[in-house]
């Protein structure tokens, strides 16, 4: 298959693009999903902020 | 190789570039938590770009399609792993609650969240440590990659190339921070990615095409030399011998050590930090998966290949080129002498034909004796050497960049993670010594973590011989390392309730020891260079079998780590509930069955 001997190999050469395809079909369907800045997160950063200020100084 | 106008120009450029992306960098730290972990709200296309060239080392394209041209196309599996294990499971599986855990938790380093995660100042310093002294092996191992191509191209000394890396990359990680350091990783990303890709289709276009490019390297299987054959090669395009050494040593050291280990590798599982929701991870997840096919994918497949190219030039398999006097590879470039015929075995003959027909140039004056010669074989200067014989000169020139830049982006995450592991993790919280200017203690403790790296890169190729992919072994040895200490802690922390303090400082501290007991008096290609099996014993490995003598520390140690944190885990008293909701706040179903005080 392919050119390639062993099963194994022409296995692993087929897996590798499989898993790529896997990786740019999963980033395609969930493009927009999972965005959760949410209120409390925003004040979490903001309290962070502050103290790596006084931190700073 | 004689150093052109073109390769000078080519790397002030990139040097330039980089160095404005560090500028760029450095003008956007002003706090800890951007020098830490970028801000947190890094673009996903910096974040995946930089997350791949930080994985993807020199090491992995010349140290181990230097091992693809000796063992074959079966290191393929680990460019599998790579990308589904690598960048799939890690992305979706454990950079997400990875985010969450890290953001809930004010966590700004990997040993952090571990250390937050179980309420455990010793995991956080005894963590930073652990990362402190051996990542200095695996960063070695990285400066040796670089190291050896710049000996191949410029001819300078392997000390003024180690420090040339060293410096370079040591200055803007020092005053750029994790932003510096992402920024300069994107771009030298970019490079890496254009460079890969005209190396692919570059070897496939000369060897003619796809399929027969394979068909001409199945057809040298007459060619492996018996003592390989002994030790379970079959070919380059069929896997080793079941359980041979070579099977061994390609399937659990290369493989498994490698695939599986980059799941708890402190200074990639610290960049699931830097980005602000899921949503960046979700699409940080196609240019990861691209990106990874491209470095592992093609440096393997052009590994293997490089013996087609070899055999059809020189009528020598890649190993024998390293060996060969360069003097003689000139005289055959310049055809004042032609290769000899290597007579295929009778069985192959026929197949290995068309790659060994030495074309007979007009006007030869002899033909080299193609003696096994005395030198070892070092499989590290394989790809060097194929970049300097088959590539055209402006080609070389970018690929020179590309290991450049793909040294550097793996050397300055490794500088800023050894750093942070050492001033916050270990001296800050692990020694609990509070200080006035944390930055600046980070600037320290990176710089002592150069200077030790530096120390480590210098001595490995004196102390291990050459000729044993060192560069192979020094990097699974920490991703192995890295795998029985931190990934079944590292589950348990994103994934379980049950898992115990006491659990995961026990499993922390025996995944590690067997590991490294493993490396000392078993694991061959270790225990012989370390010597202290020899010192005890007086022999290199208490091994009594081939197989036991190349089976990697991951295949021991990670399973004894999972048994220890599930054993002691149902022995000890379990978390608080109060300190499981604020882990998990937001990782909805834990944190639900948490609430409800469910078991």
């Amino acid at each position: 298959m392919l050119g390639l001997e062993g099963t194994g190999v022409a296995l692993a050469y087929i897996f590798t693009i499989l898993a790529t395809l896997l990786c740019i079909v999963y980033g395609w369907v969930n493009w927009n999903k999972g965005d959760e800045h949410e209120t409390k997160e925003i004040k979490e950063e903001l309290k962070w902020e502050e103290k790596d200020s006084k931190l700073a100084k | 190789m004689e150093i052109s106008l073109l390769m000078i120009i080519t790397v002030v450029v990139y040097l330039i570039a980089t160095a404005i992306f560090g500028y760029v960098g450095y003008k956007q730290t002003t706090s800890s938590s951007d020098f830490l972990v970028a801000g947190r709200k890094q673009h996903p296309v910096i974040m995946a770009l930089s997350y791949g060239a930080t994985f993807i080392s020199t090491s992995a394209i010349v140290g181990f399609g230097g091992a693809a041209a000796t063992m074959g196309m079966g290191m393929l599996w680990l460019t599998f792993l790579n990308i589904f294990v690598g960048i799939f499971i890690a992305f979706v599986y454990f950079g997400k609650r990875t985010r969450k855990m890290g953001h809930s938790l004010d966590a700004h380093t990997f040993p952090e969240l571990m250390g937050r995660r179980y309420e455990s100042r010793f995991i956080q310093g005894a963590s930073g440590l652990l990362i402190f002294i051996f990542m200095p092996l695996y960063a070695g191992a990285v400066m040796i990659g670089g190291a050896v191509f710049l000996q191949q191209v410029f001819g300078i000394n392997y000390e003024t190339a180690l420090l040339f890396f060293a410096l370079i990359t040591a200055i803007y990680v020092v005053f750029g921070g994790m932003k510096g350091v992402m920024y300069t990783d994107a771009f030298q990303g970019a490079i890496m990615f254009i460079g890969m890709a005209i190396l692919l289709v570059f070897t496939y276009v000369k060897l003619g095409g796809v399929v027969t490019a394979h068909e001409h390297l199945t057809a040298l299987s007459a060619l492996v030399p018996d003592g390989m054959k002994a030790g379970g090669h079959q070919g380059w395009t069929s896997m080793p011998k079941f359980a041979s050494p070579m099977w061994m040593s390609l399937v659990t050291t290369l493989v498994m050590g490698v695939g599986l280990g980059v799941l708890a590798q402190p200074q990639l599982s610290v960049r699931f930090m830097t980005v602000k929701s899921n949503k960046e991870l979700n699409r940080a997840v196609i240019i990861g998966g691209i990106f990874i096919l491209m470095m592992t994918g093609v440096a393997f497949t052009v590994g293997a290949l490089t013996n087609v190219y070899f055999v059809e030039k020189y009528n020598m398999i890649s190993l024998d080129v390293t060996k060969a006097d360069p003097e003689l590879l000139k005289a055959m470039d310049e055809g004042k002498i032609l290769p000899a015929k290597q007579a295929p075995k009778p069985a192959a003959a026929e197949k290995a034909a068309p790659v060994t027909a030495v074309k007979q140039a007009a006007g030869a004056a002899g033909t080299a004796a193609v003696k096994a010669p005395a030198k070892k074989a070092i499989p590290d200067n394989i790809i060097p050497l194929y970049i300097a014989k088959a590539m055209p000169e402006w080609f070389t020139a970018l690929f020179m960049v590309t290991l450049l830049a793909a040294a550097m982006s793996t050397l300055s995450s490794q500088f800023h993670t050894m750093g942070t592991a050492i001033s916050r993790d270990f001296y800050e919280k692990g020694l609990n010594i509070s200080s006035k200017n944390n930055l600046l203690i980070n600037k320290i403790g990176t710089g002592i973590g150069i200077v030790f790296a530096v120390v480590v890169a210098w001595l490995l190729p004196k102390v291990i011989e050459g000729g044993s992919n060192i560069i192979a072994i020094g990097t699974s040895l920490f991703f192995g390392l890295c795998a029985a200490a931190f990934i079944p802690m590292y589950i348990g922390a994103l994934y379980s309730k049950m898992v115990t303090r006491t659990a995961a400082i026990s499993s922390f501290i025996i995944g590690s020891l067997t590991s490294l007991f493993w490396m000392a008096f078993f694991h061959t290609k270790e225990s012989a260079a370390l010597k202290i099996c020899k010192f005890i014993f007086n022999k290199d490995t208490l091994a009594t079998t081939p197989v036991l003598a190349t089976l990697d520390p991951i295949v021991v140690a990670l399973p004894v780590s999972f048994l220890v944190i599930i054993v002691v885990s149902l022995l000890t008293k379990k978390t608080g509930d109060k300190h499981l909701l604020k882990c998990f706040d937001g990782i909805k179903h834990i944190a639900a069955k948490t609430a409800k005080g469910g078991k």
